[in-house]
């Protein structure tokens, strides 16, 4: 993991916010992995579970972050919380991935009406506020967790789309390109072995960046009563019914979940920003 | 002569766009909710009403004829700015529109004004030196803002302001032992201009917590532009070039690099209306701002298929025409851009 990071400067800003930003996510992960497995060991409570504690009680040493208007435990659902926000966030991008980085390929590469018609399309895409497009989509979708990806994937589709149609398109008019297709190589090898490669390296940063954004939209729509069921426990969900009992000055059913979320987000941001300027060489930042 | 040539077919170009573009994002809107899963029958009678009722009301509703004719239905009536009826109490969802525009516009513009103070204040870190203290505070503040889920942000923020301290009201937009004054909707405005001062108090108090927690969310956007831009302009020959003939740095900074890099922003300004309409969203349906956004939740709860597809059709035109607005104003200023 050193040396991984080393070209980014062992003492340098970006260096070592890459660092922070990859001890917070490596951590996430590990919670996301232990927290069911403890809770079927019985070493933490079910999240789901309130009925034989006191309601909206403030942190004990019982109940390390209170309970809920159910009696839920507040740490164990926010614990909980991790998993599902990185399943669900990845899912996404994963399918965001699979349909933006082909459509956007193809679209470079043949150029002509279909890149138009495609461009104005995805362009048209991107001007919409990503929550409200998310919103309109969790609305027609319902709850789930599929569903939930799906809603948030429509976001990232038109940015690998545009990222990569653009290289694309100047890949293809490299020598190299002209060469493979003299020596009778066909478009689908060509796009394979030559453009996938090329356009591939500007991804894991975007990848990054928008698994920090997705985390945030996926609490907007939890929050707004769209995300996933309600049996799963979720940041955004938990923070809607936290926020009924606020003006009473419950103040432990907001301020864990919310807490977590921000922390993932900055992690995720800190590796995003980190690898982006490894990638572009430090040029931008450290000169 | 030939830049303003230029300059009028890619002005031309951009507003020929977006009509366009308002077309498919209305076709678009239109497409998914006949498309989607859940009928709107079921969603304003139950599933379990009379046939003949559902079939009635089908029929009253236009959603009885194929497809394609309601689509044409649709389109005729949205040139004519007809959004059709709310499902659920009747009311033109043009009035609903009109009514809760003016409270999302004012919490908008006072939330980006914050936004432009606060984030270009920290954005004046881009002069200090790269990788240093004064450096490493600028972009935390960037990520830091950025990263901070609207909601949660106003959460924290009424915790502390309106419930533990008690100086803000919890939410609402006017307090509710007061009329609220007439006129054009926007409180501010209309309070100043009718001279009372307890309807201008009451508006402001109500106002601060949501457009400084907006705000404040939003300026890392400015924050990063303009630091990213200040220091790109330090480095540039020109600067370069007015150091070496012996002008102060202060005045190297604020004559030379800020105005180049000050430019920029205004695109920036553009982009954030949309992240603005996005944390709106969250921000008023968290204090109760009885905004657009607020009307849209309020919307998606009762399942009002209309008035989600009106909102969404009109805030999308909304966004469309500040992009475009922003792209032509920076044509026009910015003599560099070549198209």
């Amino acid at each position: 993991m050193r040396q991984w990071l080393a070209p980014s400067g062992g003492r340098s800003l970006s260096g070592r916010l890459a660092r922070w930003g990859t001890l917070i996510v490596v951590l996430y992960g590990l919670v996301a992995l232990l927290t069911p497995l403890l809770v079927h060991l019985g070493a933490l409570p079910d999240p789901n579970a309130g009925l034989e504690n006191p309601i909206n009680a403030s942190p004990t040493w019982a109940h390390w972050c209170g309970t809920d208007r159910l009696g839920r435990d507040v740490g164990v659902r926010t614990l909980s919380g991790s998993g599902v926000a990185l399943q669900v966030v990845a899912l996404a991008l994963v399918l965001a991935l699979v349909i933006g980085v082909p459509l956007g390929m193809l679209s470079g590469y043949l150029g002509g009406p279909v890149d138009r018609v495609l461009v104005l399309l995805m362009d048209t895409l991107y001007t919409l506020p990503v929550l409200l497009l998310s919103v309109v989509l969790a609305f027609l979708l319902g709850r789930g967790l599929p569903n939930a990806a799906a809603a948030l994937c429509v976001v990232y589709v038109p940015q690998y789309f545009r990222v990569v149609r653009n290289q694309s398109a100047q890949v293809k008019a490299e020598l190299y390109i002209e060469a493979a297709q003299s020596l009778g190589a066909g478009p689908l090898w060509i796009l394979r072995r030559y453009l996938l490669r090329n356009v591939i390296t500007s991804v894991p940063v975007l990848l990054t960046l928008n698994a920090a954004d997705a985390v945030l939209i996926l609490g907007g729509l939890g929050f707004l009563g769209l995300g996933l069921p309600e049996s799963i426990p979720e940041w955004g969900s938990d923070l809607q019914q936290a926020l009924t009992a606020l003006p009473t000055g419950i103040w432990w059913t907001a301020l864990f979940p919310g807490l977590a979320m921000f922390v993932l987000v900055l992690g995720l941001s800190f590796l995003g920003e980190g690898l982006e300027s490894w990638v572009s060489g430090g040029e931008e930042l450290t000169r | 002569m030939s830049r303003r040539r230029e300059l009028v077919r890619y002005v031309g170009a951009r507003l020929a766009l977006a009509p366009i573009m308002l077309w498919l994002i209305a076709s678009l809107v239109f497409l998914l909710l006949r498309v989607a899963p859940g009928d709107p029958i079921d969603a304003l009678l139950g599933t379990r009403a009379p046939e003949a009722a559902r079939a009635a009301l089908r029929q009253q509703l236009g959603l009885d004829q194929p497809l394609l004719v309601q689509y044409g239905h649709f389109l005729n009536d949205l040139v004519r700015g007809n959004l059709g009826e709310s499902l659920t109490n009747q009311t033109p969802v043009a009035e609903v529109i009109r009514q809760s525009l003016p409270a999302s516009l004012e919490l908008g513009v006072v939330a980006l004004l914050i936004a432009a103070v606060l984030g270009l204040a920290a954005g004046f870190s881009g002069i200090a030196r790269p990788e240093g203290k004064l450096d490493l505070a600028g972009r935390l503040y960037g990520i830091g803002t950025y990263a901070l889920p609207p909601f949660w942000a106003a959460m924290v923020v009424q915790l502390i302001f309106a419930v533990g301290l008690g100086w803000f009201p919890v939410g609402g937009r006017f307090p509710p032992t007061l009329m609220p004054p007439g006129g054009t909707g926007f409180y501010l405005l209309d309070s100043l201009l009718a001279g009372n001062s307890q309807q201008l108090l009451g508006s402001l108090r109500h106002l601060v917590l949501p457009a400084a927690t907006l705000g404040l969310l939003l300026s890392g956007i400015f924050d990063n532009a303009l630091r990213l831009n200040l220091r790109r302009a330090l480095r540039s020959d020109y600067v370069e070039a007015a150091r070496s003939r012996g002008i102060g740095e202060r005045q190297v900074v604020l004559r030379h690099a800020l105005p180049n890099a000050l430019l920029p922003v205004l695109t920036i300004t553009g982009i954030t209306v949309a992240s603005l309409i996005g944390g709106a969203l969250l921000i008023e349906v968290t204090f109760s701002w009885p905004g657009i956004a607020f009307r849209l939740q309020e919307a998606i709860s009762q399942r009002d298929y209309n008035l989600v597809q009106g909102i969404v059709v009109v805030v999308a035109a909304l966004v469309v025409l500040v992009s475009v607005t922003v792209d032509v104003l920076v044509a026009l200023l910015d003599p560099r851009i070549r198209f």
